[in-house]
């Protein structure tokens, strides 16, 4: 093709000239000049390879549908875009584009072989041929695949880019801004309604900004609308989605089109909900299905026409039209006009309106009806075609270097299938048109199927002579799908639309089908001799086009992926020299290294302080609920498996808690500060999930208890002081609370005052040793941390982290919900009958506990492993047997859940779930491991202190 | 994004502001141990899955944190109704 600048016309700025290269060279635009526009200008006709046969392809169309000209934009490190549409790349000074599937060079590709063994490359080619034999797959046809396949390259950077995001409410929503959309915005604008109008193009106009006999009024409607209040314009904007309730997904582009990378954000993500949604997306003008209609030069009859008055383009010098509508017809005359030259009309209709004909002899146009275009010469472009009067064998060559197709219109019901709004057939378009709405939405203008383009018929494939078994006419352009390939799936048993989608992969490209869907379902239609509306229609999916997913992540990413939480004394941790680890949301500390030790030193140095004289822990992320009320031991009652009643004010109580299934799903030790107030203590991550269950049963199940529950976790700072000297150290700072064995002891719950800050003050303990938890407002607890650290350094105070909270608890059998149990295991399998009221006459699960599959036999339940090898450590989550020697696969019967060294025991320990587990005392069990299999003993949960004498000083 | 109409705060606010809660109208039997395991088994896992209209509860999480129940139709995600616990069935 050789395309050139026409002397005048367009919108382009003719006194701007831009510089950009494509492929490394260097080219000169116009500013308003899309990549496409500009290139064409210049000459350029091979802008890219296909993705199958690696074919050379031009431009086709204009606008977003463009499946061929697909280029990669460079804007500097990590500012990396591959797949972009060339006739949506707005140019400026220094643009960086290049081409893509293609290897060395666009112009000399290896890739191209594909095409000449295109006989081999069949519809369904991968899934049949690539099938077996299996060891095949790893080593030789998947990295083959992987280097000829794949659209563009993946950035391989980090974007540097920023993104932005808003929400947006309207009364009226316009998504596109041709005439019909303009027209509507301006009638809504005397309206007071606000109005928001949305184009995905540099300027709005749409389709008037291709005929400039509208410029004028496209000029005062733009004034008009920019002036009223109520009208928000968003240009280079894309409605991608149309969501449920008229809630509608757009992105902005906001700095790609400027020639300095700026730190404005890049894109913004616009959410937009709408009282009303008019789509006014217009039509897209379909391809004719003929031999050769890929190559380059070969485009849409309207894109000439908008390259021609928008851009002031001539996509060739001597340009033919294959028509099967009228509206091709008027593009050539536009473009006669326009001084760009004509070869010939070649029209598959027989029937042609008088006024067309009389206007083509008029501009001394050769018309040709009843013809057909039948193949194309030329590679990298256009040279000639071959056309050929329909139902004969007469060829006749024409000179041209480009092809125009004007194949009829297809509305853009894309927004609207997202919708769920219904479609219906009009035969007399061949196309699907909006039918009823599933939202307070309406479709105007050509994407309703209303246009004034004149009337068309209606053709699969054109008609030819040649064999069509060895033509190649493309349907998909993106995704290399003949017409072939279509009769091929369905000669092959394919039935359903869906499934020659699939099978075929037309319309699967990132085009998602926008120029082939329509003729894909008429080549079909033909082929199961069914009309198209008793096959019917591929779904539509957003997004619309295709979007960075920067723009859809927004600020959610690194460091706002996900909230973290932290807790008041979190700084002096880090401060410290921490080692952190996420708990649900929390960051918690780990263990606390000192001189170079690694986490296996640091934690037995925690432990030996802990059980040597005394360790501080940072507990404030364990959950908290207030429960309060005439009624709230009644429901703690009915919620939790213990006893609550006659639990006296001070004192606390181990809670355990089940579904309703029967299974523990949280535990805590939780207190009564007065008859009707409870401080409840859940997991850390079982917080919100408790609150939930018991607002669950408190409001629909019990809604005559007069209760109130209320999450305090974010209140308390919880600072825990565990070891043999916690009272001594403590004693001194707290008043009004006598903290002697007898007054005040384990399992208790006194008020008062320490360090002068109000404290809610437990004695329990999670590691077996005396014990306290010291509750005090929030942002008190670093305060209250550091003085305990100060006056603690006389007994060696040790801060200790998550790990060794872990180790100590394990010590003594203590579970944790979630490690030791999966939502398997009963009170019964945990070892917690205790914990279970048996005189209760109902609480949530226990129903559940006399189901007949959780009183079977056999059920997993929690027992304690000491290993042969004492140094050795299982592996959390290792599988457990009982007889090594049975063959692979052997019966597993448990796992271990829990596996630490305990310094304290100067020996490994572990928890187990394994099957009847509790009546194995005692004997030999196995754990295959990668390096060996280890023999260990079934043995007591709890490995220290088993009668509880250091709790109880 | 669907807006729910919670029959609390009697507005309609985004789907973001809730929480899908199960089935509706099944209610936890005031004597559980009266229930065979069978009537018990029904009870705890069994539940409907129509195509249409589905009473479900749903809770305003982040809002009033109500549960409510509504009325909501499994092929078009539409709501029907929504309305107070303890109401009857609609
Ligand atoms: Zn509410």
């Amino acid at each position: 093709m050789s395309g050139y600048r026409l002397p005048a016309g367009g919108r382009v700025d003719r006194n701007k000239p831009v510089s950009f290269t494509f492929d490394g060279k260097s080219y000169q635009g116009l500013a308003g000049d899309t990549l496409a526009s500009a290139l064409l200008a210049n000459g350029i006709s091979l802008f890219g390879r296909s993705f199958k046969y690696h074919r050379p392809r031009g431009v086709l169309a204009a606008g977003s549908e463009e499946p061929n000209a697909l280029v990669s934009v460079l804007r500097g490190p990590g500012r990396f875009t591959p797949n972009l549409r060339a006739t949506n790349v707005e140019i400026h000074d220094g643009l960086t584009a290049t081409s893509q599937n293609r290897w060395p060079s666009l112009k000399t590709d290896f890739g191209a072989i594909n095409d000449r063994l295109g006989m081999f490359f069949p519809a369904g080619f991968y899934n049949k041929t690539f099938m077996w034999p299996r060891s095949f797959w790893d080593r030789l046809y998947e990295p083959a695949i992987r280097k000829m396949a794949g659209l563009g390259d993946a950035p391989t950077e980090v974007d540097p880019d920023t993104y932005a995001a808003t929400y947006a409410h309207c009364d009226l929503l316009i998504v596109g801004a041709g005439p019909a959309g303009l027209d509507a915005a301006l009638e809504a604008s005397g309206t007071g309604k606000r109005v928001i109008l949305i184009d995905e193009q540099d300027e709005v106009g749409g389709g008037a900004l291709a005929d400039p006999a509208l410029w004028a009024w496209l000029e005062r409607s733009v004034k008009a609308l920019n002036a009223a209040a109520n009208v928000t314009i968003l240009s280079r904007t894309t409605a991608f989605g149309y969501y449920h309730n008229n809630f509608i997904g757009a992105v902005q582009r906001l700095t790609d089109h400027l020639p300095e990378n700026s730190q404005a954000p890049r894109e913004k993500l616009w959410r937009i909900r709408a009282g009303e949604v008019l789509l006014a997306q217009g039509a897209i003008e379909r391809p004719l299905v003929f031999d050769g209609n890929d190559t380059p030069g070969v485009m849409l009859s309207s894109a000439a026409r908008i390259f021609a008055n928008r851009y002031g383009v001539a996509v060739g010098k001597s340009l033919a039209l294959m028509a099967v509508h009228d509206s091709g017809w008027h593009d050539v005359f536009a473009l006669k006009k326009a001084g760009v030259g004509i070869a010939a009309i070649i029209d598959a209709r027989d029937d042609i309106d008088e006024a067309l004909q009389a206007e083509a002899a008029a501009l001394g146009i050769a018309v040709h009806l009843s013809h057909s275009v039948i193949g194309v010469k030329g590679r990298h472009q256009v040279a000639a075609i071959e056309m050929c009067a329909n139902g004969s064998d007469v060829r006749r060559t024409i000179s041209c270097d480009a092809l125009l197709m004007a194949g009829g219109w297809t509305p853009s019901v894309h927004l609207w299938s997202h919708s769920k709004g219904s479609l219906k057939w009009r035969d007399d378009l061949g196309a699907y048109v909006p039918d009823q709405p599933n939202e307070n939405c309406r479709s105007i203008g050509a994407c309703s199927g209303d246009w004034d383009f004149g009337k068309g018929a209606v053709f699969d494939v054109l008609p030819t002579p040649k064999d069509q078994a060895r033509i190649k006419a493309f349907v998909d352009f993106q995704n290399d799908v003949t017409a072939n390939d279509i009769n091929l799936a369905v000669r092959e048993g394919f039935r359903s639309i869906e499934h020659i989608k699939r099978y075929t992969t037309n319309g699967m490209a990132t085009d998602q089908g926008k120029t082939s869907n329509l003729n894909g379902l008429q080549i079909a239609s033909t082929a199961l001799a069914k009309a198209v509306p008793d096959i019917g229609l591929t779904t539509f999916r957003p997004p619309y086009t295709p979007q960075t997913f920067g723009a859809l992540a927004g600020h959610a990413k690194g460091a706002l992926f996900q909230a973290t939480r932290t807790t008041n004394i979190d700084g002096w941790a880090e401060e410290n020299g921490a080692i952190f680890e996420l708990v649900a949301q929390w960051r918690r500390a780990r263990y606390f290294p000192k001189f170079g030790e690694d986490m296996h030193a640091a934690v037995n140095r925690e432990c030996r302080a802990v059980r040597g004289s005394v360790g501080i822990f940072d507990a404030s992320t364990l959950g908290k609920i207030e429960v309060v009320g005439p009624d709230a031991a009644e429901f703690l009652n009915r919620m939790y498996t213990n006893p609550w009643k006659a639990l006296e004010p001070g004192r606390c109580r181990y809670g355990l808690l089940l579904k309703e299934d029967g299974f523990i799903t949280d535990d805590g030790v939780s207190a009564r500060l007065a008859p009707d107030r409870f401080h409840l203590t859940t997991t850390t991550g079982g917080a919100a999930r408790v609150l939930n269950m018991m607002e669950d049963y408190l409001q629909t199940e019990w809604p005559d208890l007069n209760v109130w529950l209320t999450s305090t976790t974010e209140q308390y700072a919880v600072v825990a002081l565990q070891g043999p000297n916690a009272r001594k150290l403590l004693e001194p700072l707290v008043e009004g609370i006598d903290l002697s064995a007898e007054e005040f002891p384990h399992m208790a719950i006194r008020e008062g005052h320490i360090c002068g800050i109000p404290t809610r003050l437990f004695r329990v303990s999670f590691t077996g040793e005396l014990g306290f938890e010291i509750n005090v407002p929030t942002a008190y607890g670093r305060a209250l941390w550091e003085r305990l650290m100060a006056d603690g350094a006389e007994y060696g105070i040790t801060p200790y982290g998550t790990e060794t909270m872990h180790v100590l608890r394990a010590e003594k059998g203590f579970i944790i919900v979630g490690q030791d149990t999966d939502g398997t295991v009963t009170p019964y399998d945990a070892g917690l009958d205790w914990a279970v009221g048996k005189k209760k006459p109902d609480f949530v699960g226990r129903r559940s506990l006399a189901r007949p599959d959780i009183v079977a036999a056999g059920r997993r339940q929690l027992v304690g492993l000491l290993t042969e090898d004492s140094k050795m450590v299982l592996e959390e989550g290792a599988q457990i047997v009982a007889d090594t020697n049975q063959p692979v696969p052997m019966t597993m019967i448990g796992h271990v859940t829990s596996s630490y060294w305990s310094e304290t025991l100067g020996r490994s320990i572990a928890m187990a779930l394994v099957a009847n587990g509790h009546a194995m005392k005692g004997e030999t069990i196995y754990v295959p491991m990668p390096e060996g299999t280890h023999k260990a003993v079934i043995s007591s949960m709890v490995f220290y202190d088993q009668e509880g004498a250091r709790l109880h000083v | 994004m669907i807006l729910i109409h919670c029959p609390y705060c009697d507005e309609k606010r985004p789907e973001i502001e809730f929480a899908y809660a199960g089935q509706a109208h099944i209610a936890r039997p005031v004597d559980p141990d009266s229930y065979s395991d069978e009537e018990w088994e029904r009870f705890l896992f069994i539940r409907a899955n129509p195509r249409g209209r589905h009473h479900e509860r749903w809770r305003h999480s982040h809002g009033c944190g109500r549960f409510f129940n509504a009325v909501r139709d499994t092929v078009t995600d539409k709501f029907e109704t929504t309305y107070k616990a303890g109401e009857p069935r609609k």
